[in-house]
């Protein structure tokens, strides 16, 4: 009795330091989601900017750059998979790597090769236990990814597709490098504190996407003067359209994987506070039953050891008396 | 009198916007004067640049613009930079130390990216580089 009564309290101990644990984490979780987000608004003035920008560029320039052409016969295609770099995030990286796992079978029902890209330690171990191939990893920076890392990525990811231009039938082309003729991306996006939600994209050949389209439109009445809204403004250009539209577009692609990373980011937070608030919870379920066991244990003993003196003192008292 | 809306957007954070009588930048192509009223333009930011923004109350803001564009409507004027650094806030020091560091890597591109990044910061800030 007396040892049962010791390990019970030994794993009540072990409970509360491991619920502390888990509150920690939340806290520093929660807080984590309120930066990220604040993240992700002061990156939507230039998303903004860059949208503008390039839909102005497009009404005007002819479109044939190869960022924006489809490719006659894709044969592969690169995906790139935001994952986090910790765990203790619930069942985040596992949605995303379940999207992926879907995309990934679309793509080959087409006839293309994927070619994995992976953000974040838990997306590589994944595919590394499974002993599949990735081109490139990119680990260290999940929970606050800088428009460095965003550049990192983004230019890897154009070069290979810069380089998939000249791919002949199931070989490399005139460059000798075996590119890839689509890019697409998977990430979470975080759409309030409660849902997230693992989405893919394509990224290129790309179409461009509308920022808020709604804010966006608002915002270019309140701005235009004088009546000359709605009216295509016709843009001279410094260098070339061309030119122009060749710098742009890495720049677009990189914004783009920013924003992803960005909210990739508020949702591993979001996530991580939902499963590390469930933790604590149940960590403080359990303490609550294990001591409530604990005190019956113990109060078990304490009347087992009355009953002994009792019935001993009967026994002395019993035996005097007979003398 | 006639003023500019302007808005200077780096890709982390917005950096200034405000009124405005006047925007000097260099393009790829030439330094270039915005003034109230400008044609229509998209240019691209020569790389190492320097963004003056004169406000209506006569003062200028200078700001260290690197590797980006510039784009004027009607409405106003929105400059877009990778990276940009109002001259207030520029540690000299550092930058002179980052342009020391990244010229002696030679003639790495990313190096040069680096030196250009350097001494657009310290042509912002006032100094010679």
């Amino acid at each position: 009795m007396a040892a049962s009564l010791r390990a019970l309290r030994r794993r009540i101990r072990s409970t509360q330091s491991t619920k502390k644990i888990f509150s920690a984490q939340e806290l520093i979780a929660g807080a984590r989601i309120v930066r990220a987000q604040a993240r992700v608004e002061a990156s939507k003035p230039y998303a903004r900017e860059i949208t503008r920008v390039l839909s102005a560029l497009a009404s005007s320039a002819s479109l044939d750059h190869p960022l924006l052409t489809e490719r006659q016969n894709p044969q592969r295609a690169a995906v790139l998979v935001i994952t986090s770099d910790r765990g203790f995030a619930g069942s985040y990286n596992v949605n995303v790597l379940r999207r992926t796992e879907e995309l990934l079978s679309l793509l080959r029902k087409e006839g293309k090769e994927p070619v994995l890209y992976v953000v974040g330690r838990k997306g590589e171990t994944y595919y590394s236990f499974r002993d599949r191939e990735m081109a490139e990893t990119f680990t260290g920076f999940s929970e606050q990814p800088g428009y460095e890392d965003a550049q990192k990525v983004g230019s890897s990811l154009i070069d290979v597709f810069t380089a998939g231009e000249d791919d002949e039938d199931g070989g490399a082309g005139a460059d000798g490098i075996f590119g890839v003729d689509e890019l697409h991306i998977v990430y979470t996006e975080f759409r309030s504190l409660l849902s997230q939600v693992p989405v893919a994209k394509r990224m290129a050949p790309l179409e461009v996407e509308e920022v808020e389209e709604f804010d966006y439109e608002r915002e270019d009445r309140e701005r235009g003067a004088a009546g000359d809204s709605g009216v295509p403004t016709s843009y001279e250009f410094e260098p070339s359209a061309e030119g122009l539209l060749d710098a742009l577009l890495p720049k677009y692609v990189t914004t783009r994987i920013y924003a992803a990373m960005l909210e990739a980011a508020a949702s591993e937070s979001a996530s991580r506070r939902r499963a590390m608030k469930s933790a604590s919870d149940n960590a403080e379920e359990l303490a609550k039953n294990l001591s409530r066991q604990a005190n019956q244990a113990r109060q078990a003993e304490i009347t087992q050891e009355i009953s002994e003196i009792v019935g001993g003192s009967d026994a002395l008292v019993s035996a005097g008396s007979g003398d | 009198m006639a003023t500019l809306q302007v808005e200077l957007v780096a890709v982390e954070r917005k950096i200034w916007s405000g009124e405005a009588t006047m925007v000097i930048a260099r393009t790829t192509e030439g330094e270039l004067g915005v003034l109230p009223g400008h044609a229509p333009l998209l240019g691209e930011l020569a790389g190492g640049g320097v963004v003056t923004i004169r406000t209506e109350s006569g003062d200028d803001v200078v700001v260290a613009a690197h590797g980006g564009f510039l784009s004027v409507t009607e409405s106003g004027v929105s400059i877009l930079a990778e990276t940009a650094e109002i001259a207030g806030e520029i540690d000299v020091e550092r930058a002179r130390e980052a342009l020391r560091r990244a010229e002696g890597n030679g003639d790495d591109p990313e190096a040069l990216e680096a030196a250009r990044r350097a001494q657009s910061r310290l042509r912002a800030a006032g100094e010679s580089a």
